[in-house]
């Protein structure tokens, strides 16, 4: 299974920004499991775009304004949640932001 | 009188419906299918043990009839076909090992954890159970939870597919995940159990059954982790409640709290299982919330008059309990044990500092522990005061009916 794991966090979490992942990413990817991601510059960065009747539409600043904000990705694939859940726990970001684990379509 | 072969059926469906589920399941990975066929496993059942008689094994029978219907409905479909193929391989390897292997976990374990995966809300881990494990139909679930019938089928049905799409597995969890996942499984059983007991003679009687249900299996469970002292502890806690049950309500559907009780009615086999189970478990010296929360019921249970209660025990495994899994609610039921064990004003300090916290607010037991205290010490008017505030926040009518009759015997 391929999961995409949604690292979000409050405004407190940006501290964290610059600490890399203590050592996650190169265990994760020693184990096989790991297959991509990346962190995220600050909402305060972001550009959202939408196409209606063919022009394009920019705004400043994130999609949606909310409290907790995408802070970085990353995609694994493992055997199951059990295994997914495991891996998301061993991130440091899940002891001060939260991990949403999203299961992959499956094609 | 149900003649015998309906009465066969029916017995097997209780005994035999979650492990039929449960293998179909692991053979074909489809919930949908695993219950479609039992279903039709059942009812082939009604018709051919009424020609042929009741087989020896009937839940090796069902299991077999099941099977032979999934086989016939994947032949069916096109992409049946492939998992047709799976199916088959994993029968030959069963059939050749022969079944009923020591050390193969029984399919209802995997059933039981899949079902209260933490990653299913708590509801849907409840109805997931009823349904799978203990077959209670889809109507049957929605009326206990007195939810629509077609948003109790919407929850099964978003459960089974999370199952499906996030890739919960089915499997009894690995040792070093149990700490975690077992609680979980107890948790479901435990809120099945209070549905079912809490519930009045004015509600749905099909609650009551919640409890029996509960009971079944947490007996199932305690079978298949016999090693697990708080399965065990869940057990003896419930079957010491529900010793108590024909005695919990008058004539009326009044409630009649402990010391009223007419003891005579409690089921003594119940309470003699549930203290012998609670004995037992607490020799292995891994207590538990489960196991100290029986501990306490079977200090109730035993005593013979209201007078013959060890309330200094009691007292003694509320404040255990409070160290295991701390919270106001059992606070209280320490600082009632205390006023009982060491008289009112004993009682009434604890009471009144967990007030002064605010943690309770808004629950009537508070007041009414209080009022009851405040009586005890001839503080007729402020207990009067305190019934009255506990019946302005009394969920249920008998409640309100016995606070209401507690204040009118202040005099």
């Amino acid at each position: 299974m391929k999961y995409v794991l949604l690292i979000c966090g409050d405004e407190s979490a940006a501290e964290h920004a610059d600490e890399g992942c203590g050592g996650w990413s190169e265990k994760m990817a020693e184990r096989g499991v790991l297959r991509g991601g990346a962190g995220l510059r600050p909402p305060s960065d972001a550009t959202t775009l939408r196409v209606r009747e063919g022009e394009v539409l920019l705004s400043d600043g994130p999609f949606a304004e909310s409290k907790e904000q995408l802070g970085g990705f990353c995609l694994i694939e493992c055997a199951d949640l059990d295994e997914a859940i495991e891996i998301a726990a061993a991130h440091p970001a899940a002891a001060y932001g939260t991990i949403e684990i999203r299961p992959l379509i499956d094609l | 009188m149900t003649p015998p072969v309906e009465a066969a059926v029916d017995r097997a469906f209780r005994e035999e419906w979650g492990q039929v589920v449960a293998t179909l399941i692991r053979w074909t990975g489809d919930w949908d299918l695993a219950e479609e066929c039992a279903q039709d496993a059942f009812a082939l059942a009604l018709r051919t043990w009424r020609r042929d008689g009741v087989p020896r094994r009937p839940g090796a029978w069902l299991t077999t009839a099941a099977r032979n219907r999934a086989v016939d409905l994947l032949r069916r479909e096109a992409t049946g076909a492939a998992k047709l193929r799976e199916v088959a391989g994993v029968l030959r390897i069963e059939d050749a090992a022969g079944g009923d292997e020591p050390g193969v976990p029984d399919d209802r374990l995997r059933l039981i954890f899949t079902c209260c995966h933490p990653a299913l809300a708590l509801e849907a881990r409840v109805a997931l159970t009823l349904r799978t494990l203990a077959g209670l139909g889809t109507t049957e679930i929605a009326r206990a939870f007195l939810v629509g019938e077609q948003a109790m089928a919407k929850r099964l049905a978003r459960a089974k597919q999370k199952i499906r799409h996030a890739g919960i597995p089915y499997r009894v969890p690995p040792a070093h995940l149990l700490p975690e996942r077992l609680p979980a499984v107890l948790a479901v059983l435990y809120l099945l159990f209070n549905e079912g007991y809490s519930a009045t003679a004015g509600a749905d009687l099909v609650r009551h059954d919640l409890a029996d249900e509960a009971i079944r299996l947490a007996r199932v469970l305690v079978r298949l982790m016999p090693d697990e002292p708080e399965a065990a502890g869940l057990l003896a806690l419930m079957l010491l409640h529900h010793a108590r049950r024909a005695a919990r309500l008058d004539e009326a559907g009044d409630l009649v709290v402990l010391e009223d009780q007419e003891r005579g009615l409690w089921d003594a086999g119940q309470i003699a299982e549930g203290v012998a189970l609670l004995d037992g478990t607490l020799r292995r010296g891994r207590p538990g919330p489960y196991q100290v929360q029986a501990a306490i019921a079977a200090c109730h249970a035993t005593a013979a008059r209201p007078e013959d209660t060890d309330w200094a025990q009691i007292a003694v495994l509320y404040a255990r309990l409070s160290r295991l899994v701390p919270s106001p609610v059992v606070e209280l039921n320490r600082a009632v044990a205390v006023g009982m064990a060491y008289g009112p004003a004993a009682g009434l300090a604890l009471v009144d500092a967990l007030r002064e916290t605010g943690a309770l607010a808004g629950y009537h037991l508070l007041p009414a522990a209080r009022a009851d205290l405040l009586r005890r010490l001839g503080r007729t008017a402020e207990a009067a005061d305190a019934y009255r505030e506990a019946a302005g926040l009394a969920a249920t009518d008998a409640e309100r009916r016995y606070l209401a009759r507690r204040l009118a015997a202040l005099g």
